[in-house]
């Protein structure tokens, strides 16, 4: 075994999201503590070019028809096969819709220990998870064995342009790719709404604390009064509240308005992860203990009911 | 069609949670558990698609307080067969452990499609349906929102940030983490689920072994420090509302 630190990258319709940049630093803090390198792992086709500002000492670059675009199995053989080869000391997976694919299935194939949810590097190189919806944190030690890890945003900045040069490129061969399992037959982009809140200054945002598809209404009222649109949580999305193009958070919209006031939301991780960039948030929460309240410049701990009507009216006074 | 729907009950996070004296596991002594949401959808997704394809819902969940209740309310839902895992469940296990329980249970029995949640909040050594899959041999899909059955392959909407959908086909047996069911978890009056525990029987099947390698050695547990939080706004609706006001014109939102 070797004491490098390997990142499987992600990569969607030829886009590098954050979470690629994330692991990257988190990676190098890793590899701080083991003295190996911080390697690349990159699967695509024609796409080494996407590898050109990673913060990594090198990349390994795998390319094949089947893996231009992501699909678990066709990747898993790829890994499966690099990782029990070259036997790293930790490989990192984005804790996301591509990264949760793998890091469970290799931890059975290779026989090999798993870390989830890891957010960051302790001082001596452990791991430090976070669970509980982000009320709970666990450390554990890096394993002596390869160890595979799935890493959260939150963490380390997803910073892309820390390189002077771009690290050295390494082609190696793909394994035969037959049998596949699963195929991508097409991607669906998102419907366009009627509005883009990513791209809005004043968001109300509302979740399960909202209580009633009715009560959406309230929430518009102030929308409204203020000159903002109303934005939610997964659940109130998932409930047919509100529709997709509404949803703020890990499977939503990232959004960065000048103004982000939420009515009922706890403030899971998924949904933080969304809301980083708002240059204020203010929530309103009932449970004093509700995460939001570690991210929010403002908060207010009430019933949203006894506030928001008497807000919309404070409102419409101030601007006379 | 034979589907297998899993769910574990994973602890409240309304409650207040506290760590134990080993300081290294949550106390479980006064949490209250409940359905880890995501199995919910799960549960719910198979009774649609057996609704749709006249399959046979089978529901499996581990042996935890409160499961008879959740088991017996999964039939009142539509599940055809209730099974419970009896074993050392009551001080928690991780997934590794879980997992290769249910791969034990599910060889026994003839299926074509096992769903369960993406994930839990409590998870800590990788997602239960992954590590199934695995155990199973059988190909895993997580992050999904839809499935559609035909001869022999499901094709499913897995979801990726921004709200974009990839739309894959899967060969079947095979195992779905699912995101969200495609209509909310359904409501069942509390007299349907009575009548459920008069009329539906739950099956136990004993686990002899519970093996969590592959887990992480955990050294401590703790509740995250918390760096600034928010300044608390008090007093009455009035007072507060008119704080609140005053920020949005600081800020030059109003």
């Amino acid at each position: 075994m070797n004491q490098d630190i390997y990142i499987v990258v992600e990569h969607l319709q030829g886009q590098v999201p954050d979470i690629s940049f994330t692991m990257l630093a988190a990676g190098r803090a890793l590899a701080d503590s083991t003295g190996g390198d911080v390697v690349g792992v990159l699967l695509g086709n024609n796409a080494q070019g996407l590898a050109g500002n990673f913060a990594a000492d090198q990349v390994f670059y795998i390319d094949h028809p089947m893996l231009a675009e992501f699909t678990s199995d066709a990747y898993l053989i790829v890994l499966a096969q690099l990782i029990s080869e070259k036997q790293p000391r930790a490989v990192l997976f984005g804790n996301t819709s591509i990264g949760a694919d793998l890091a469970s299935v290799l931890s059975v194939r290779l026989d090999v220990p798993l870390t989830y949810s890891c957010q960051t590097i302790g001082e001596n190189g452990q791991l430090i998870s976070q669970i509980c919806g982000g009320k709970i944190m666990a450390e554990s030690p890096l394993s002596d064995e390869t160890t595979l890890i799935t890493i959260i945003p939150g963490g380390y900045k997803p910073e892309q342009d820390q390189v002077s040069a771009s690290p050295p490129i390494t082609q190696l061969d793909a394994p035969a790719l037959d049998d596949l399992r699963i195929t991508l037959k097409q991607y669906i982009e998102p419907e366009a709404g009627d509005v883009d809140i990513s791209k809005e200054p004043i968001l109300i945002s509302v979740g399960r604390g909202i209580s009633n598809e009715d009560n959406i209404e309230l929430a518009e009222e102030l929308a409204e009064a203020i000159g903002g649109v109303v934005s939610a949580s997964r659940p109130v999305v998932d409930l047919g509240w509100l529709p997709t193009s509404r949803m703020v958070g890990k499977s939503g919209q990232k959004v960065k308005p000048k103004l982000y006031m939420t009515l009922g939301i706890s403030g899971a991780p998924e949904h933080i992860e969304g809301i980083a960039d708002s240059e204020m948030i203010i929530a309103i929460n009932s449970d004093p203990t509700a995460p939001i309240f570690d991210v929010a410049q403002y908060g207010v701990e009430i019933d949203l009911f006894d506030l928001v009507e008497v807000l919309i009216d404070k409102v419409n006074e101030a601007k006379g | 069609m034979n589907i297998t729907a899993l769910f574990k009950l994973v602890p409240d996070l309304v409650e207040e949670l506290e760590i134990d004296d080993s300081g290294t596991a949550l106390d479980m002594e006064w949490l209250r558990l409940i359905i880890n949401e995501f199995d919910d959808h799960a549960v719910e997704e198979a009774i649609l698609l057996k609704e749709r394809s006249e399959a046979t819902v089978t529901v499996i969940a581990p042996d935890n307080e409160g499961v008879d209740d959740v088991l017996y309310t999964a039939a009142a839902r539509g599940a055809d067969r209730l099974i419970q895992l009896m074993g050392d469940f009551e001080d928690g296990v991780n997934n590794h452990a879980l997992a290769r329980a249910v791969a034990e249970t599910i060889k026994g029995i003839q299926t074509d499609l096992i769903l369960t949640g993406v994930q839990a909040h409590d998870d800590l050594d990788g997602s239960l349906g992954p590590l199934l899959a695995e155990y199973l041999n059988m190909p895993y899909i997580g992050y999904v929102s839809g499935v559609e059955l035909s001869d022999g392959i499901a094709v499913v909407k897995k979801e990726y940030p921004g709200g974009l959908i990839g739309e894959m086909e899967v060969k079947l047996p095979a195992v779905l983490g699912i995101q969200a069911a495609e209509e909310p978890p359904r409501y069942v009056a509390v007299s349907k689920v009575r009548m459920a525990m008069k009329t539906a029987s739950i099956e136990e099947l004993e686990i002899a072994d519970l093996d969590p390698s592959g887990g992480p050695e955990i050294s401590r547990m703790f509740q995250p420090e918390v760096g600034e939080r928010a300044t608390m706004i008090t007093g009455d609706e009035d007072e507060i509302a008119a704080r609140l006001v005053e920020i949005f014109k600081e800020i030059g939102a109003l």
